[in-house]
């Protein structure tokens, strides 16, 4: 095969094969492409104020690590005026985190950056290890995902910071609509898609940890949804970024890992699936009811009516951990499980969705089913799948929700953080190991 | 006495703990296949995954004769897409970089 040239300057050799596109490259060409398009999803979305106080959620891994050097160059480029800061949370992983960080603090002095790391023994009074030992390596994401989301909304309330961007690609963005969608969460969606949510957080008074709560709104942001997980890779490589690349080494979510291995297998076959899942999730969310309307805050930009969701107490399946067979989902992994045996329980019984009979009978075959979907759009009224909305039968169908959720927010009594319930999850699990661990003087951070 | 051809071999992005914790391997790969064709990308593949990777978890490397989807594979710097894929018949002093994108960020 022929060398072929990059269609942008036509003179250099051709490197990269655009997944959205197919547009064939060169690798400076990639390069400035990848930037000014990640200015241009931070510009079109009026992400930052001039001047504003940004912490960059760093876990040493490929994404943070090219977000951190992306926002950077284009901060310097474009005098854009932040107040760039690394934030990043120490779960307590010895042979993991640890060497993570170390990267972390690489990249600190690379980018003349100042770094601020936040530990789960400090805030928590257990690191990881300790939770392992304790409830062992089954269902410790949860633990890990709850905390986490926490700890990088303390961190930036330490700080005085109120915005917090995070490496989410659109791989992830992707993989989590599809989490979603086979759930039944739709309520979801909307922060999934969303480049910008606000997390009400409580933010602990400067001089002590204990007492004083007040509450600050801490945005989060994602510039980098709209790039390809593959994208990201070949900008560090040909950057020359250095990141760390290994296993968290206590168990990963198996949910996630299909997820994200049924993307990856569709990207093999066509690419822009990925951006089309994404687009779905975002076009899909603002069919679901009062998901987005809950924003405290709603920012007009450039006419067009955007609101933040809220993202209160949840994990989204990023922050340090990630697996070759899926990342961790954090504290949804358990309930999700539950749910999705319910879910199984109820389809078997019948209770949830009925199709037709008409269009039981008339296909028979997927092949059939496929013509019809395909000639017959819109379908013809004798196809229509009737889907009766969920229906509570007793039969651990009561935690369904049958409408989208709404969030009231009050305050943990405990801890002061921002929550749907009277005591925050992170309390509560903090309680749970608080009350088999034999020693007694430890004390919960924020109680 | 057959023709080799040598290559140097990289591994990234998480991948090196599955190749001896290794990133770079120079190797020499036999000039031609078991059919006598000259061995190309699928080959290489092939012969890692028998002779050069020693972890038992192949599949973390290889799916369905293939390399795993989420690696993406560099020849001499551009993507193996552009140059052919598993049917690019390698060159002396290649350089084939094989990266993860499947670990965390």
């Amino acid at each position: 095969m022929p060398p072929q040239t990059c269609e942008i300057c036509h003179a250099a050799r051709a490197q990269i094969l655009r997944p959205k596109n197919h547009a064939r490259i060169c690798g400076p060409c990639f390069i400035s492409t990848f930037e000014r398009e990640v200015a241009e999803a931070v510009t079109t979305n009026n992400l930052f104020q001039p001047g504003e106080r940004v912490a960059i959620g760093a876990s040493g891994g490929k994404d943070s690590t090219v977000l951190a050097s992306v926002l950077k160059t284009l901060n310097d480029r474009h005098g854009w005026n932040l107040d760039l800061i690394l934030l990043s949370v120490d779960e307590g992983i010895q042979g993991y985190r640890d060497h993570s960080l170390e990267a972390v603090k690489r990249h600190s002095v690379q980018y003349g950056l100042p770094l601020k790391i936040v530990s789960y023994a400090d805030l928590y009074g257990w690191s990881m290890d300790q939770v392992v030992a304790q409830v062992g390596k089954k269902g410790n994401c949860t633990y890990c995902g709850v905390f986490r989301r926490q700890a990088l909304d303390r961190g930036a309330a330490m700080l005085g910071v109120q915005h917090v961007v995070t490496g989410h690609n659109a791989d992830d963005v992707a993989e989590t609509v599809l989490m979603n969608l086979l759930r039944g969460d739709l309520p979801r969606l909307s922060r999934a898609t969303s480049i910008i949510t606000s997390t009400p957080s409580a933010a602990a008074n400067a001089s002590s940890g204990e007492t004083g709560v007040s509450f600050t709104s801490v945005k989060r942001s994602k510039p980098l949804m709209y790039a390809y997980e593959k994208e990201i890779v070949l900008y560090a490589h040909h950057r020359k970024l250095d990141y760390f690349s290994t296993e968290c080494i206590y168990s990963p979510e198996a949910f996630r890992g299909s997820a994200r291995t049924l993307i990856k297998n569709l990207e093999r076959i066509r690419p822009e699936s990925i951006l089309d899942v994404v687009q779905s999730g975002i076009d899909m969310a603002k069919l679901v009811p009062d998901a987005n309307a809950d924003g405290p805050v709603s920012c007009t930009g450039k006419g067009k009516k955007q609101s933040y969701a809220y993202a209160v107490e949840e994990d989204d399946g990023k922050g340090g951990c990630g697996s070759t067979n899926g990342r961790s989902s954090g504290g949804e992994m358990a309930e999700m499980e539950r749910k999705l045996r319910q879910d199984e329980q109820a389809e078997a019984n019948d209770t949830e969705v009925e199709i037709t009979s008409k269009s039981k009978t008339n296909v028979h075959t997927q092949a059939e089913a496929a013509k019809l979907n395909s000639s017959n759009r819109p379908q013809p009224i004798e196809n229509v799948v009737t889907i009766r909305p969920k229906q509570i039968n007793g039969k651990g169908m009561k935690n369904r929700q049958a409408t989208p959720l709404k969030q009231k927010l009050g305050q943990c009594e405990r801890c002061g953080y921002l929550s749907s319930q009277s005591v925050c999850k992170a309390c509560v699990l903090l309680e749970g190991l608080n009350k088999a661990r034999p020693r007694t003087e430890v004390e919960v951070g924020g109680e | 006495m057959a023709e080799s051809i040598s290559l140097v071999v990289e591994f990234t992005g998480g991948l090196e703990m599955l190749f001896s914790d290794q990133r770079k391997h120079r190797i020499a790969i036999p000039a031609k296949d078991a059919k006598g064709q000259p061995s190309n990308i699928a080959f290489l593949i092939q012969y890692l995954c028998e002779s050069l990777m020693k972890d038992p978890r192949k599949e973390m490397f290889v799916l369905d004769g293939s390399v795993r989807p989420g690696i993406l594979v560099l020849i001499n710097d551009a993507d193996w897409e552009l140059e052919g894929q598993e049917q690019y018949e390698l060159q002396p002093n290649d350089n084939i970089v094989f990266v993860s994108t499947l670990h965390g960020g």
